[in-house]
């Protein structure tokens, strides 16, 4: 972080926007104290992969997933219990793991893509 | 073959390589003449004379990946880099008798971008257009918003075949029928049409075969071929002459196996990778210097001469 912090500085854009993710990540925490609302865990698709590629949570977790590719992809289960649209560059897709199991995914798009959620109770 | 398989890409053809193919090559051979960086491939006598444009010979004209609905960097304006490829398909000098569009017509699938891109296609005018779908055309409910534009027979299947000139075309769809972690294929469906649709034809027939993603293992990692590809190849060889028309590479690349004849097209978005291009790691849009956008993108002329075994082409870029 020391690195990015230096960077920020050097851009009042990006020192504005780290400033902005900085409170949106403080008050997402505030809420998941608050009110036990359902843990939010992020995903991000770059350069034609998920990552982390493989990822645990608990029962009840949200997964967001974020493309940051120029290109288009989707969150496709292999299952077909959950399915994104095509998505467009920084275009997002939830999906909130009810059940344990493991859930391998793909990108319908590029099928060499893929991914997985095991859920399992802490 | 060994020195002449022409396996990278036309562009990298020079002057040496094609003169020495030139020098070697039998009766079937393709004069690959490189005037101001465009690699033209010329039907040829053994003794090197170019043959004169015979009657009866049927000219067509290909496009590949027009990602319509793109606005990115990497080009942010593919509307008119298709109408740059339309403008000059129009004013060639051996009339096209048609056009292949082979996939990625739309980038995201979305309906509006269907519309667009059948309204862009239109003003070919009289030229009619034959597409099969990409990828980029299949994303959120498989191939039915594509067919809703461009369903070839009215028939509500994405794979076709017509004959114009004495050649028999065929139109597949490659991009679905994928497993997790694979190629996209063909598909059993798909293959069973396919047999029966060649089975009528005698060897003699010239096929042409258009399918969006190459019909031979380019790269597997970016799955840049596909799966089921040697079941199709199976069928094809009996056939005298067969030229596979493919996209999806953005970047001219060829393949000869036996009579078949495999060739990628560029596209008229944006240009990719060559393929596993040391230091990139993925398939994605390579942004270029403005100027050198039109360079990278481009079209192709095919003439089929009767009783040739290989066609003539011309790839050309937007700009020189």
């Amino acid at each position: 972080m020391k690195t990015f912090a230096g960077r920020a500085a050097a851009h009042p854009v990006r020192s504005a926007l780290a400033v902005a993710l900085l409170m949106a990540a403080a008050l997402a925490l505030r809420n998941v104290d608050a009110d036990a609302a359902p843990a939010s865990v992020s995903v991000s698709i770059t350069k034609f992969a998920f990552a982390p590629q493989d990822i645990t949570v608990a029962p009840g977790t949200r997964i967001m997933w974020t493309n940051r590719d120029e290109a288009p992809h989707t969150v496709t289960a292999n299952d077909h219990s959950f399915a994104s649209k095509g998505m467009d560059t920084d275009d997002t897709y939830e999906h909130t793991f009810a059940t344990e199991g493991d859930f391998a995914y793909i990108c319908a798009v590029h099928p060499f893509m893929t991914g997985m959620v095991h859920v399992r109770k802490p | 073959m060994t020195t002449h398989d022409r396996e990278p890409s036309a562009n990298r053809v020079n002057r040496r390589q094609a003169l020495s193919c030139l020098a070697t090559w039998t009766a079937s051979a393709v004069i690959w003449s490189v005037t101001g960086g465009v690699p033209r491939a010329i039907a040829a006598t053994g003794d090197g004379r170019v043959v004169p444009q015979a009657s009866g010979t049927l000219t067509f004209a290909q496009i590949s990946d027009t990602h319509i609905g793109f606005r990115k960097e990497a080009n942010p304006d593919v509307v008119a880099s298709l109408r740059h490829a339309i403008a000059d398909i129009k004013v060639l000098p051996q009339n096209p008798a048609f056009v292949v569009h082979t996939g990625d017509v739309s980038h995201l699938s979305r309906p509006e971008e269907f519309g667009r891109a059948r309204e862009l296609l239109q003003e070919f005018g009289s030229l009619p257009v034959h597409v099969v779908p990409g990828e980029h055309d299949t994303i959120d409910d498989g191939v039915a918003g594509y067919l809703r534009h461009f369903d070839h027979d009215g028939n509500g299947r994405s794979w076709y075949s017509f004959d114009q000139g004495g050649v028999h075309f065929v139109g597949l769809n490659n991009v679905l029928n994928f497993k997790a972690g694979t190629m996209a294929a063909l598909g059993d469906d798909q293959l069973a049409w396919l047999k029966g649709d060649l089975e009528s034809r005698t060897p003699s027939t010239p096929i042409v075969v258009l399918a969006h993603i190459p019909l031979w293992t380019v790269w597997e990692p970016w799955g840049w071929g596909t799966a089921d590809a040697a079941n199709a190849m199976a069928l094809l060889r009996r056939f005298g002459s067969v030229t596979v028309l493919n996209g999806h590479v953005h970047q001219v690349l060829q393949k000869i196996e036996g009579n078949v004849a495999l060739h990628t097209a560029r596209s008229l978005a944006y240009p990719l990778p060559s393929p596993g291009q040391a230091g990139v790691g993925e398939p994605g849009p390579v942004t270029v210097a403005a100027g050198d956008l039109g360079k990278l993108l481009g079209t192709r002329e095919i003439t089929v001469v009767p009783g040739r075994q290989d066609l003539a082409m011309i790839d050309t870029p937007l700009e020189r």
